[in-house]
């Protein structure tokens, strides 16, 4: 499912669309808006994507006809309800092709699921002087959580430099692998260049010397096919908003082996076998990692949207997504001043750009203006800015529901831009 | 005139091309930073004041057309007023930026810094304008933390 970015804007098969991607849109209520008068262009699909119908009916349906709390109810509602809610979990073990339901941690987002392994695992395995690596072009969420370890336990952080294209240095990643190293931590793909990391080259030669290695899926479930017994990884980590289901619920995939050594991260309901005040004993898998009453309406909301991906043709989707990113790569390259960040071989979703005398926000402010959708800022990202040299990027980000109709539109909308500044 | 061409004006860009007083001031007496943390937005004010009076005032930093045209024609106003002339033009500009401030007052209690009134019509760039001006609050308070919009 990799999209390579090529630049040969006349390449005639760029407009044609064997993807019915009007048809598609009818899933997506939210595409037929009007922002400032104009028709919504929605570009931002890194920062969160729209939701089909199908997610927003499983939402409706559970708060309409089966809330109620579960896992403790001996009633009809709270058996549907915990029917509803494992069935889900079913769904992402499925589209994971993790071993084992039991693997499945639901969680708030990609973040909470980061945090859960640097206070679980983190606490508990790494000491003074181990060092946990990631590389420099991840999102906040994969470096804070870290450095909160650090100071903790006194491990050390070590960065993979990328090159200038944004793409890791392997050279260095080999060489920063060493005997104290205990943890790697890497993005999938990248939320501010769009980069489509080696990820299971990365998981091989950490095995190799015995270190685990936790992959930031948030950006990739939506444009890739994930197998994590394929990658090898020990922990998943992703968030249901940004695959077209609903905010607040997310994934952490763990190995069951590792899973079972790690305590629990939160105490509370769910998570517990039998209390005491003498002593409490933890459930088992998953439920130790899944204290209070968890977002069911957003678990099932996930399931729908597992579903609603699983009958749509991924290949279709991947060279409609490749399509896109080509045909927007060649379009805003035309454009006099325009420099992309991030120019790696595989790219997913993602462009990212600048101009020298035109800051991202004015740039988003207009864009705004003619309906476009797109982030402008650091993307929660600050690191990759500075590797730059840039304060801000306007970011573009693809959903397969977006047209090539729709770049034609964005490339007006920066002519204007250019235009108010000229 | 559109609200995009109101947020945009003539003199709006012809500050963020040819910023005023946009150095850094060897001889200041206060100085502070401003950040913008949603964005990364980020300021340097500088102050030379004597006897309660900003005898010069200049900044450094990086940011949008709007941040950057505000600390400019900030700097321009606030040269040769007193402490308290410029902290009333402070809450007035930012009670403008706001939406807080009404029309007819604009003139008599912003001067030609009405030109920025166009951002109230923008929630997301409030902050971008307001960058500047919360530097200098917190240069004129002595404050050593840098200021933020938040």
């Amino acid at each position: 499912m990799l999209m390579k970015a090529v630049t040969q804007k006349n390449d005639p098969t760029m407009r044609q669309n064997k993807f019915d991607v009007t048809r598609i849109r009818e899933d997506f209520p939210i595409l037929k808006e009007k922002v400032h008068g104009k028709p919504l262009v929605y570009l931002d699909n890194g920062a969160t994507s729209q939701k089909p119908q199908a997610v927003i009916d499983a939402l409706n349906h559970y708060y309409s006809a089966e809330n109620s709390n579960i896992h403790r109810g001996v009633h009809y509602l709270s058996e549907q309800a915990t029917a509803a809610y494992e069935a889900a979990r079913g769904k992402v073990r499925e589209f994971l092709n993790a071993r084992a339901d039991k693997e499945i941690i639901f969680v708030r987002g990609t973040t909470e699921a980061i945090n859960l392994v640097a206070q679980s695992y983190g606490r508990s395995f790494l000491n003074a002087g181990d060092e946990i690596i990631v590389s420099a072009m991840e999102h906040h969420s994969n470096i804070v959580p870290w450095q909160m370890l650090c100071e903790q336990v006194g491990a050390k952080l070590r960065v993979i430099p990328i090159n200038h294209d944004g793409e890791i240095v392997m050279e260095e990643f080999r060489r920063l692998l060493g005997d104290k190293s205990k943890l790697v931590s890497v993005t999938h793909v990248s939320n501010a260049l769009g980069t489509v990391v080696p990820v299971k080259e990365i998981v091989a030669l950490a095995h190799q010397r015995g270190v685990p290695v936790l992959l930031d899926g948030a950006q990739a479930v939506p444009h890739l096919k994930v197998d994590v017994q394929d990658l090898g990884c020990d922990f998943y980590a992703f968030s249901g908003h940004k695959m077209f289901g609903p905010t607040g619920v997310g994934v952490l995939y763990g190995r069951a082996e590792l899973l079972e050594k790690m305590p629990p991260y939160q105490g509370g309901g769910d998570m517990i076998s039998l209390v005491t005040f003498e002593k409490t004993h933890y459930n088992v898998l998953p439920y130790k990692f899944e204290a209070g009453t968890p977002h069911i309406a957003g678990g099932i909301g996930l399931g729908a949207a597992i579903d609603y991906l699983a009958a749509l043709d991924w290949h279709e989707v991947a060279a409609h997504e490749h399509r896109l990113l080509s045909y927007a790569t060649a379009a805003l390259s035309d454009i006099e001043g325009l420099r992309i960040i991030g120019t790696a071989k595989d790219k997913a979703g993602v462009l990212s750009f600048v101009f020298d005398h035109v800051h991202a926000h004015d740039v988003g402010t207009i864009l705004d203006q003619e309906g476009v959708a797109v982030r402008a800022g650091h993307h929660c990202a600050m690191p990759v800015m500075q590797r730059f040299g840039v304060p801000a990027t306007t970011r573009v980000s693809f959903a397969f529901y977006n047209t090539i109709e729709e770049i034609d539109v964005l490339v007006g909308a920066i002519r204007r831009v250019l235009k108010v500044f000229s | 005139m559109s609200e995009l061409d109101e947020l945009y004006q003539e003199v709006i860009l012809d500050h963020n091309k040819s910023p005023r007083n946009f150095r850094e001031m060897a001889n200041a007496n206060r100085k502070a930073e401003g950040y913008n943390p949603l964005c990364g937005d980020h300021v340097t004010v500088f102050l030379r004041l004597e006897d309660g009076v900003i005898r010069d005032i200049s900044f450094q930093g990086s940011g949008c057309a709007i941040s950057k045209a505000s600390a400019s024609m900030m700097t321009a106003e606030l040269k040769g007023k007193d402490e308290a002339a410029a902290q009333a033009l402070f809450e007035n500009v930012h009670q403008m930026l706001t939406g807080d401030a009404a029309d007819d007052q604009l003139d008599s209690r912003v001067g030609k810094l009405r030109i920025l009134s166009g951002v109230c019509k923008f929630p997301a760039r409030v902050k971008c304008a307001s960058l500047a001006w919360h530097t200098v609050h917190a240069a004129l308070k002595g404050e050593s933390q840098p200021a933020t919009t938040e």
